[in-house]
């Protein structure tokens, strides 16, 4: 854009920029505005204010006309989007429909995304548990994708500092593979899934079931009370935007809080086209955006950038970024941008009954469930695969109904029906490998309504999935039968990578700058004042739910950016 | 409640699958063209009048009160396949005349003995017919063993059974149903994974 008046640029700079305002990108703006540097956010999505902008989120089931399902035009128009569990009548509108951004699927890719501010940080499961250095030192151990340069010992008061704000759920349960952390009190197991518990404490080494961590306030402190957040109130209505802010989100916590320090300047509605690099400087200056209802293209600029588009949308940005200097991508001199994309395989599932404790049931609603970390090749290899899985697993019980007939016996048989027996479900986490051929790049030839190249995207499964799968299937049916669960039934399902909505890498870090995008900081290696610190900069993915990582990943990012600013690193 | 518990709440008090659960489930379907041309207010008021029979007032509202006859309406103009549209509104023509066959008369000026007489046939004639309709299935998916290709027929469903079902998803989930059948509670504020279970407790409606 040619505006070469001089207040008009002065008005476009800032000290840094953030692409993004989700879980990682509502993170750097907190971080980097709490250091007093007056900070842009850029949201390709319309603004979603906490409380005032969660239209459905106080409302009954009858107050939906379909009582929750979703109405015809809505799922005909976007089988993408209606795959995932959380796109309900009460949350649709968080979603991105399926035409509102295409793109092409050399192989099947179920890309679920929320285009607002938050992001998917209003829709996420709300999991955090830690990695550990059985996750860190994966790669290096076992010789695949490139070692991580960093270790638990970096990330770890990251974790806490994080934690604390977050505010996070659980119990201090000693396991080495998954760190304790800055806990407020963790929800209960109920009886079944604590006799499972304890089963596996008696019977296995290293097997747990644990309650998952959630970031969820139990029991709120005072620096949750300051963001204006309460208590949750175990209404498991989470997707709709939680009146109380209860759980974790951007739009609860980290963006409000980079609000009142008075140096954030929010801007929806903005697509980043591309980064700018400035060749005589050698790093880059601002960023290009199309303003989504003007279709102007704007420029802006800053010291320092922070990537944080969510991880596939990371990579289009990078790649979209070219120059003199990087032909192929913002900081691509190694060619890796955009390949090793990995997820988490989440393929099977294994159900049973349980024939004991019928004098027990729960009251209210739990935001969590139970989780058994990895136990799979954890001190030694001992499978014919790599990595493993972790594990949800939950019981419950339900009333049962004499369904016979109609009239006031049937409706008085459902609304008294007795308790139906314990049943027992789980689900497999697995770490995929990070393969070269699983990758992104940009068609040559389509674009989106902004000008942007669409994404080809081309993930799949392999060999170490599928073997992977077999095992989790066989070792809880083990588990479940020594148990004493009767009636085992597993499941295979074969849903495209991408639902699992966990897809990271493209940009990794690593130590060498021939094989890596990112260093241990986060820092692109070869154009040091952009940081990338979304699931786009994962090495490898272990088998926990990612976000907290990011969360940290951020956070200690934008701490050293902030050092090396101050001593003039950054320019 | 979300959709897979209710959709899984009327699958187990119905004992099998639900009619239209994969579209309630990936969402609904409709021609649009159709939607005015399906049901008349009279239809609503009929259908009222067969969800009343089915979920009587008892101790709580019956499903009337409840006006699940317009959620039925608004549930098979949305959700159902064009198949299952034509059964459910043929079926109002044939519930009408199953009343006529057995007592000379229109359902709508049956006693409600004799109604409820009427739904208990119905019922068990939906019932022997579905078990059918599975039977024929599993017989069909047995002759193409092998065959990768292999669509199972789609074989008409039951219109009563339709009728059921949707008369239990939409009372349930109504204001009536899950406040004054059932108990609701929108904000839980606790969970506790261990309390004492009471036989007889009246059901969640979530």
């Amino acid at each position: 854009m040619a505006n070469l008046n001089i207040d008009s640029v002065k008005a476009r700079t800032f000290d840094t920029i953030v692409i993004g305002s989700g879980i990682s990108g509502g993170w750097a703006a907190k971080e980097l505005t709490g250091h007093g540097l007056k900070t842009l956010v850029l949201e390709r999505g319309r603004d979603v204010k906490h409380i005032k902008d969660y239209p459905t989120t106080n409302k009954f089931p009858w107050e939906f006309e379909h009582h929750g399902q979703l109405p015809a035009v809505v799922t005909e128009a976007n089988p993408i989007a209606s795959r995932c569990y959380a796109f309900g009548e009460d949350s649709a509108h968080f979603f991105v429909k399926d035409n509102e951004h295409p793109y092409v699927q050399e192989k099947p890719f179920d890309w679920i995304r929320g285009y607002q501010v938050g992001g998917k940080s209003l829709l996420w499961a709300r999991q955090t548990q830690r990695w550990s250095d059985f996750d860190f030192e994966g790669p290096a151990r076992d010789g695949f994708a490139v070692d991580w340069p960093i270790r638990y010992k970096d990330i770890a008061p990251w974790y806490s500092y994080v934690e604390k704000f977050a505010g996070i759920a659980g119990n201090k349960d000693g396991i080495p593979e998954l760190p304790d952390g800055e806990f407020l009190p963790g929800y209960p197991l109920n009886d079944v899934e604590e006799y499972f518990a304890a089963h596996l404490k008696t019977n296995y080494k290293n097997r747990h079931v644990i309650s998952a961590r959630c970031a969820h306030l139990s029991k709120p402190n005072q620096i949750h009370l300051d963001q204006g957040r309460g208590q949750c109130q175990n209404r498991d209505l989470c997707q709709r935007g939680c009146p109380f802010g209860g759980y974790f989100s951007s739009n609860a916590s980290t963006i409000p809080w980079a609000e009142r320090s008075g140096n954030m300047t929010l801007r929806p509605f903005s697509v980043v086209e591309s980064i700018i690099y400035d060749e005589k400087l050698n790093k880059a200056t601002g960023v290009r955006i199309v303003d989504t209802n003007t279709k102007e293209t704007i420029e802006y600029f800053a010291r320092i950038i922070f990537v944080n588009a969510a991880a596939i949308n990371t990579n289009l940005v990078l790649l979209n970024s070219k120059s003199n200097r990087f032909p192929n991508g913002l900081g691509n001199d190694s060619g890796v941008l955009g390949k090793y994309i990995a997820f988490h395989n989440y393929s099977a599932h294994i159900g049973a009954e349980y024939d004991g404790l019928k004098e027990w049931t729960v009251d209210g609603r739990s935001p969590t469930g139970g989780y058994i970390p990895r136990f799979r090749n954890v001190y030694k290899q001992e499978t014919d695969f790599l990595r493993g899985y972790a594990c949800g697993f939950s019981a419950y019980r339900f009333q049962q109904h004499k369904y016979e007939g109609v009239g006031s016996s049937l409706k008085e048989g459902l609304v008294k029906g007795d308790l139906s027996p314990w049943y027992v479900g789980s689900h497999m986490m697995g770490e995929t490998i990070p393969k070269e051929s699983n990758h992104v790049s940009l068609d040559p030839k389509l674009k989106d309504n902004w000008g942007v190249p669409l994404l080809k995207i081309s993930v799949d499964y392999d060999d170490n999935d599928e073997k992977m799968k077999k095992d989790y299937i066989e070792q809880l049916t083990e588990m479940f039968t020594s148990a004493g669960f009767k009636n085992i039934q597993p499941s295979t399902n074969h849903q495209a990578p991408g639902l699992d909505i966990h897809e990271m890498g493209g940009a990794r870090m690593g130590n060498d700058p021939k094989t890596s995008i990112l260093n241990k900081w986060n820092q692109v290696h070869a154009c040091k004042n952009v940081f990338v610190t979304d699931g786009a900069c994962m090495t490898s993915t272990s088998c926990q739910n990612p976000s907290l990582t990011y969360m940290a990943i951020t956070a200690r990012a934008a701490d050293y950016a902030v050092s090396e600013m101050k001593k003039g690193n950054l320019g | 409640m979300n959709r897979r518990d209710a959709i899984s709440r009327v699958a187990l008090i119905m004992g099998g699958a639900v009619i239209g659960a994969e579209f309630f489930i990936s969402g609904c379907k409709s021609t649009s063209n159709q939607v005015s041309d399906l049901f008349d207010a009279d239809h609503v008021a009929f259908l009222n009048e067969v969800a009343d029979t089915i979920l009587p007032d008892t101790s709580s509202p019956g499903a009337k009160a409840a006006n699940v006859g317009a959620f039925m309406a608004v549930m098979v103009r949305d959700c159902y396949t064009p198949a299952d549209q034509k059964t459910f509104v043929d079926g109002i023509k044939k519930l009408d005349e199953a009343s006529r066959k057995k007592f000379s008369n229109k359902f709508s000026d049956l006693t409600a003995p004799q109604r409820t007489d009427l739904l208990v046939d119905l019922d068990k004639e939906q019932k022997e017919f579905t078990t059918k309709r599975g039977k024929d299935l599993e017989a069909d998916a047995a002759k193409h063993k092998g065959d990768l290709l292999y669509k199972a027929p789609e074989l008409p469903n039951h219109y009563f059974r339709q009728m059921k079902q949707l008369t239990l998803l939409g009372y349930f989930t109504s204001e009536i149903g899950a406040t004054k059948a059932l108990r609701y509670i929108a904000v839980p504020g606790h969970y506790d994974g261990n309390v004492p279970y009471k036989k007889g407790d009246k059901a969640w409606a979530t």
